[in-house]
């Protein structure tokens, strides 16, 4: 429960964070002041190289980037168990290097497979 | 409260070099790639063209600021922001020198992952927003790569954190102090430094704005300053990968200690290591060809992931042994 | 109220309204727009739990990766015939059913569920004396050793099942 503990070093964190959200919006702000509008429909038209656009713009595409954005979420968490790993390397010892290696065989059975199958290979 | 003025006064420092530092970096990657090329460069506004960064600033201001009809308003006008923010946020963590930093947080590194990683929605989500077929595709295709390169990304850091037992970036470069990781973990700073250009989006990876197929990628339709702000963000974003490389491989600020060496502001060498990476940026740049994008992928998935991994087994074993 | 508790007033009434906004969006991609500042809000609460690292992999793994893959699936749909269709199906008093009798279920933990906990063995002076992802590193593969390597198993599953749905798919 967070009942008696303020993260206080994270106040730079957060400060920053707000000031460049100040950065972004006041440029456009600025701009906003300045600059001209004058929008007519042609002018509005999505860019198809000069021609009046044909289609709908967000189509159906491959599924490649479904089997790359759900292996990035696995490899991800993987990474993510290596990053404490990592810090306490030195203190896990020969014990600590087993278990990771038990670990990272394991995950790379999968990566095997995912590559025999073609999923890791883009056309 | 003093000290909350002395904070956002460390702020405004930071981010008002890092916009002046926009600027004219891209007056010299047009400068250096111009004399790779036996061209000049910028040589109109001002001597040698050195107020070319101001009159693109003010270029941008005064463009009309177009947004396509059947674009997604909301997402359209909040995409670019999320990048600079993601971009200039990052310079949190960096050690400058021994006591100039803007936050001193032990996750320091994951903080930089964390923020690259909501960085890669302002490309996904301009390309959507858009309601056009080269953002689209242009931003599905980019946001594939930074999330495939994002593993190898982390994947490298991990062989640093295991030298340095922390992931505080002034832990990091206190542990430097005798050698730069450079020496210890070549193979991972080699996958970075790749991860990071692909990240960026830079050329030879730059399949964003593959002109040829794509036109401008996910900032086709995008004009005046909010394609300002994304322009902002990735140079931005170069900066904090080449600060990154050089705290996590090259001993960040640390220098020669030696002769009159001792004397230069720890801060130089800092910013000598950053440009020479940026250096590093436009050289290949203006010497590489682009990759395919399959081959780009394949690339990613197939050799630097495995690479990544390899280093950490071998970099785990050494340290058993010694 | 104390400052800290402020702030939990603030992330509480913030998760709550932000999770409403998330549901009620007819944009499915505006709904995962909300969501990102959903889960960065949940980093937020991890941290005022004095959990840093857990807040870093909030943002890095379910911002950076879940939802990037949410994204990616909500993006094929085509919104201007979901915006036409009604928004709540029939089967939404299903929905309230079950969430009600969840609820029903949480009441008589409310009486066990202590504000003050006696302090365990990790207070904040000893986790932030040695840093929290060595703290994290040394009890999570010791201690909690065989659950870290059943981790592996579901990835390796995942991985798997990946694969083979969208096989079928190509195909």
């Amino acid at each position: 429960m967070s009942g008696n503990y303020i993260p206080s070093h994270y106040l730079p964190v957060i400060s920053i964070l707000a000031f460049s959200v100040l950065v972004g919006l006041g440029a456009l702000i600025a701009g906003l002041l300045v600059r001209p509008r004058r929008p007519y429909e042609q002018k509005l038209a999505p860019y198809e190289s000069g021609n009046l656009p044909v289609g709908e713009p967000r189509y159906r595409f491959s599924v490649k980037f479904y089997i790359v954005a759900m292996l990035f979420v696995v490899f991800d968490v993987e990474a993510v168990f290596l990053y404490p790993w990592a810090v306490a390397y030195d203190r896990l010892g020969l014990f600590g290097f087993v278990e990771m290696m038990i670990f990272i065989v394991i995950l790379l059975v999968g990566y095997v497979y995912a590559w025999k199958k073609g999923a890791l290979t883009w056309e | 409260m003093i000290e909350f003025a002395i904070l956002i006064l460390k702020i405004a420092i930071v981010i008002g070099a890092v916009l002046l530092h926009v600027a004219y970096v891209v007056y010299f990657e047009r400068k250096v790639i111009g004399h790779m090329q036996s061209r000049l460069g910028p040589m109109r506004v001002g001597p040698h063209g050195l107020l070319q960064p101001i009159a693109d600033g003010i270029k941008l201001f005064f463009k009309e600021d177009i947004i396509p009809a059947h674009a997604d308003k909301p997402i359209f006008y909040i995409a670019p922001v999320l990048g600079v923010v993601a971009a200039l946020s990052s310079f949190a963590v960096i050690p400058f020198w021994e006591s100039f930093h803007i936050a001193d947080i032990n996750i320091g590194l994951l903080y930089i992952l964390a923020l690259s990683s909501v960085g890669s929605y302002s490309i996904i989500l301009a390309g959507w927003a858009s309601n056009s077929k080269y953002s689209f595709l242009g931003g599905l295709r980019s946001s594939a790569q930074v999330i495939s390169y994002e593993i190898a990304m982390g994947l490298s850091l991990v062989g640093v954190m295991m030298l340095a037992g922390s992931a505080n970036l002034r832990d990091i470069v206190a542990a430097q102090s005798g050698i730069p990781f450079i020496l210890f973990q070549p193979i991972a700073f080699f996958v970075f430094l790749m991860a990071a250009i692909a990240e960026t989006n830079r050329a030879p990876f730059d399949m964003p704005e593959a002109e040829s197929e794509l036109v401008a990628g996910y900032a086709t339709e995008y004009s005046g300053m909010r394609f300002g702000l994304f322009f902002m963000a990735e140079y931005a974003g170069m900066f904090v990968m080449s600060a990154i490389a050089s705290v996590c491989f090259l001993g960040g600020w640390s220098g020669p200690d030696f002769w009159l060496f001792a004397h230069v502001p720890k801060v130089v060498w800092l910013l000598l290591k950053i440009y020479a990476f940026i250096f590093f940026y436009f050289w290949i740049r203006a010497t590489l060809p682009r990759y395919r994008y399959d081959q780009l992928m394949n690339l990613g998935w197939k050799f630097f992931i495995p690479l990544a991994l390899a280093n950490i087994v071998i970099t785990a074993l050494i340290k058993l042994a010694v | 109220m104390t400052l800290p508790q402020i702030f939990f007033a603030y992330f509480a009434v913030a998760l709550t309204g932000l999770s409403l906004l998330v549901v009620t969006r007819r944009n499915p991609v505006h709904g995962v727009m909300w969501m990102l500042i959903l889960f960065i809000h949940v980093a937020g609460l991890y941290l005022f739990l004095n959990a840093e690292f857990l807040a870093a992999i909030q943002i890095i793994v379910y911002a950076g990766a879940i939802l990037v893959l949410y994204l990616f699936v909500v993006m094929l749909l085509n919104l201007k015939k979901i915006e036409k269709e009604r928004k709540f199906q029939h089967i939404w008093i299903v929905g309230l059913l079950v969430s009600v009798a969840f609820l029903t279920l949480l009441i008589p933990l409310l009486g066990k569920f202590s504000v003050y906990p006696p302090p365990g063995e990790y207070s904040v002076e000893r986790i932030n004396s040695e840093g929290q992802i060595m703290t994290v590193g040394r009890v999570l593969y010791t201690k909690f050793l065989l659950p870290f390597e059943i981790a592996s198993l579901i990835l390796l599953v995942s991985i798997i099942g990946a694969v083979v749905l969208s096989k079928r798919k190509l195909n």
